[in-house]
C-alpha cells in the first residue's frame, strides 16, 4: 500500500528540552497507527508536527507526498505563507484531548464552520453533511445544543464529527479519551473503531492498550523522544523485544 | 402518609419513632429584619427631605426638563458619547492588536500610547487640543483654529483618552479566551480574519461587555467636561440657563435627572447584550 505519512529524522526541542530526537516513521494509507509511551515521551509533539501545529526544527514530514508547512526545492524547504499552510492542513483532521469545541456555537455550527469557511462550500450542503456525520457519531438529535450542555463523551464525538467534516485524508487523535470519565471512554472508542473499519488512515496517541491491541495495524512505542520499537500489535504488545517497552507495559497493564 | 403524620403532629409524642423523619426549622433572622427596617426608615427620611426642601424648586425643574435648549444639549451629549465610544473602541481594538502582536515595535508603540494617554488628565488634554493653534498655527496651509472647532476638539480629545482604556479592556477580553480555541481553529484551516471574528471576538465579548458598559456610562457623564471649552452639551446648556436666571440647583437637577435616565436605559441595554454573549455558557453541564 502507498505511504500516506512519511516522517524522516524529525527533531524538535523547546528551549533546552529535546522533545523529539530523530523520528522516522511511515504510515500507510488505510492503516491505523497507535502511538504509546509514557508522559513526556514526545508522542503528542510528534502528532502536532504532522499537521504543522508545531514546526519541526530538523527533518521532513510529508502527507500524501507533500510537506504541510513547506515548499520543497532541491535540498531546501521554504516556509509557506500561513494561507497556504491552512489550505494544506484541511486534508488532515485533528482531535484534541480536551475537545476544544467552540463553546459559543451550536453543535451543528461547530461542525459546519470549517467546510463553509475553509473549503468554501455552501451552507446547505455543509449542514446536510454535518447532520449525516452527527448521526454517524450518534448525536443527530443534539445538533441544536451548545457544547456546554453535552457530556464529555458527547463533546468528543462532536469534535470527531467536526474533524471529519473536512473529509480529511488523515485523522490525528491526541489522547482522545484521556479527559473523559471512565464510563464515557467506550462511546468515543466505538466511534474511532467504526472509522477504522471504514479504512480511514489514522494516527492515534492513546493510553488505551486494549484498544491498541484490537484496532491498530501498527503499534509504535515511544520513550524519551525516540521510537523504541514498532510493529504489529501482537509483536509489540505481546512479545516486546525492548526492555523499556516491557517495563512500560508492565506498569500500565 | 405524610399528610397523616402532619395532621397528628401537635399531639405526637416528644420522642419520634424510629421511622419518623425530623422536621427542619429554619433559623429566625431577626438581624436581617432590623437592618431592613432601619435602612428603609433612613431612606424615607432622606427622600422626604428632598421632596419637602423648597430650595430644590421642583416646579422649576419640571418647567425646564424638556425645554428646547436642554433637549439640544442632551442630544449633543448622546451623539458625542456614541461617537467617542465607537471611535475609541475602534482605535482601542487596533492598539490591543498592537500590544498582542509578535512585532516588538508595534508592542512598544501600543504600550507607549496607553501609558501616555492614561497619564494625561482629560481636562489637560482638552485644554491642550483647544490651544493647539499655539503649537501648530497652520496645518497643510489651513489655520488650525479653523480646523478644530470646540466640538471637534471634544471628539478628538475624548476619543484619544477613551482609546487608551478601551485598548486595555479589549486586550483583557482577548487574553481571557483559551489559546486552545485559536489552535483548534488553525487545525481546521480557518484563516486569520475568520478566527478573529468568528471564534475569538465573540468569546472575548463576554469579558469585554461589562467593563465596556461601565466605560460607556462613564463616558456619558465624562462628556460633561467639554463644558469647559464651551461645547453646549447637556451640562453646559443648563449652565447657560442658570447663569441667566440664577436658578442653579433646579437646573443642575435637570441635568442630573437626564444623566440618571440615560444611565438607567444603558444599564438595561447592557443586561441584554451580556445575555446575548453568554449563550452556550449559562447551562449546567
Amino acid at each position: 500500500m502507498t505511504v500516506m505519512v512519511d516522517i524522516r529524522s524529525v527533531h524538535k526541542s523547546f528551549g533546552p528540552l529535546d522533545v523529539l530526537k530523530g523520528i522516522d516513521l511511515q504510515v500507510r494509507a488505510g492503516e491505523v497507527t497507535v502511538v504509546l509511551g509514557p508522559s513526556g515521551s514526545g508522542k503528542s509533539t510528534l502528532l502536532r508536527t504532522i499537521n504543522h501545529l508545531e514546526k519541526a526544527d530538523r527533518g521532513e514530514i510529508t502527507v500524501d507526498g507533500a510537506p504541510i508547512g513547506y515548499r520543497r526545492a532541491g535540498d531546501r524547504l521554504y516556509e509557506l505563507p500561513e494561507r497556504e499552510v491552512l489550505r494544506r492542513r484541511t486534508k488532515i483532521g485533528f482531535v484534541f484531548q480536551d475537545f476544544r469545541l467552540f463553546p459559543h456555537l451550536t453543535v451543528l455550527d461547530n461542525v459546519v464552520e470549517a467546510p463553509v469557511a475553509a473549503l468554501k462550500r455552501s451552507r446547505e450542503e455543509a449542514e446536510e453533511d454535518a447532520l449525516r456525520l452527527l448521526a454517524r457519531v450518534g448525536l443527530a438529535d443534539r445538533s441544536r445544543a451548545y457544547p456546554g450542555q453535552l457530556s464529555g463523551g458527547q463533546q468528543q464525538r462532536v469534535a470527531i464529527a467536526r474533524a471529519l467534516a473536512l473529509k480529511p485524508r488523515l485523522l490525528l487523535f491526541d489522547e482522545p479519551t484521556s479527559a473523559l470519565d471512565p464510563e464515557l471512554v467506550g462511546e468515543v472508542l466505538d466511534v474511532i473503531r467504526d472509522l477504522a473499519a471504514r479504512g480511514t488512515t489514522m494516527i492515534v496517541v492513546t493510553h488505551e492498550i486494549a484498544f491498541a491491541r484490537e484496532v491498530a495495524d501498527t503499534v509504535v512505542f515511544m520513550d524519551d523522544g525516540r521510537i523504541v520499537e514498532q510493529g504489529p500489535p501482537d509483536a509489540v504488545l505481546g512479545a516486546p523485544r525492548e526492555e523499556r517497552t516491557r517495563a512500560f507495559l508492565a506498569k500500565v497493564l | 402518609m405524610s399528610s397523616d403524620t402532619l395532621a397528628h403532629a401537635p399531639t405526637a409524642p416528644e420522642t419520634p419513632g424510629p421511622a419518623a423523619v425530623p422536621r427542619i426549622v429554619p433559623q429566625r433572622r431577626y438581624g436581617q429584619w432590623t437592618a431592613a427596617v432601619v435602612v428603609l426608615v433612613l431612606l424615607g427620611l432622606a427622600l422626604a427631605s428632598v421632596v419637602r426642601n423648597q430650595a430644590f424648586q421642583w416646579d422649576v425643574v419640571a418647567d425646564y426638563f424638556t425645554t428646547g435648549a436642554v433637549l439640544r444639549g442632551l442630544w449633543l451629549t448622546l451623539w458625542l458619547t456614541a461617537v467617542v465610544m465607537v471611535l475609541g473602541f475602534a482605535l482601542g481594538a487596533l492598539l490591543a492588536a498592537f500590544r498582542l502582536s509578535a512585532n516588538p515595535v508595534l508592542r512598544a508603540v501600543g504600550s507607549g500610547y496607553v501609558w501616555l494617554f492614561r497619564s494625561i488628565p482629560i481636562l489637560v488634554q482638552l485644554l491642550l487640543w483647544f490651544n493647539i493653534g499655539a503649537l501648530y498655527p497652520t496645518v497643510l496651509g489651513v489655520r488650525t483654529v479653523n480646523l478644530l472647532s470646540p466640538v471637534a476638539v471634544a471628539v478628538v480629545g475624548l476619543t484619544l483618552h477613551e482609546a487608551a482604556y478601551a485598548a486595555e479592556v479589549v486586550r483583557g477580553g482577548i487574553l481571557s479566551v483559551d489559546r486552545g480555541q485559536v489552535e483548534a481553529a488553525q487545525a481546521l484551516g480557518l484563516g486569520r480574519l475568520r478566527r478573529w471574528w468568528r471564534i475569538v471576538l465573540p468569546q472575548a465579548m463576554r469579558s469585554i461587555v461589562p467593563p465596556a458598559g461601565n466605560m460607556l456610562i462613564g463616558t456619558l457623564k465624562g462628556t460633561s467636561i467639554v463644558s469647559v471649552i464651551a461645547v453646549d452639551d447637556l451640562l453646559f446648556s443648563t449652565q447657560l440657563i442658570y447663569h441667566r436666571t440664577y436658578q442653579v440647583i433646579p437646573l443642575l437637577m435637570v441635568a442630573t435627572l437626564w444623566y440618571a435616565v440615560v444611565t438607567g436605559v444603558l444599564g438595561i441595554g447592557q443586561h441584554y447584550v451580556e445575555k446575548h454573549y453568554a449563550r452556550g455558557t449559562e447551562q449546567a453541564r
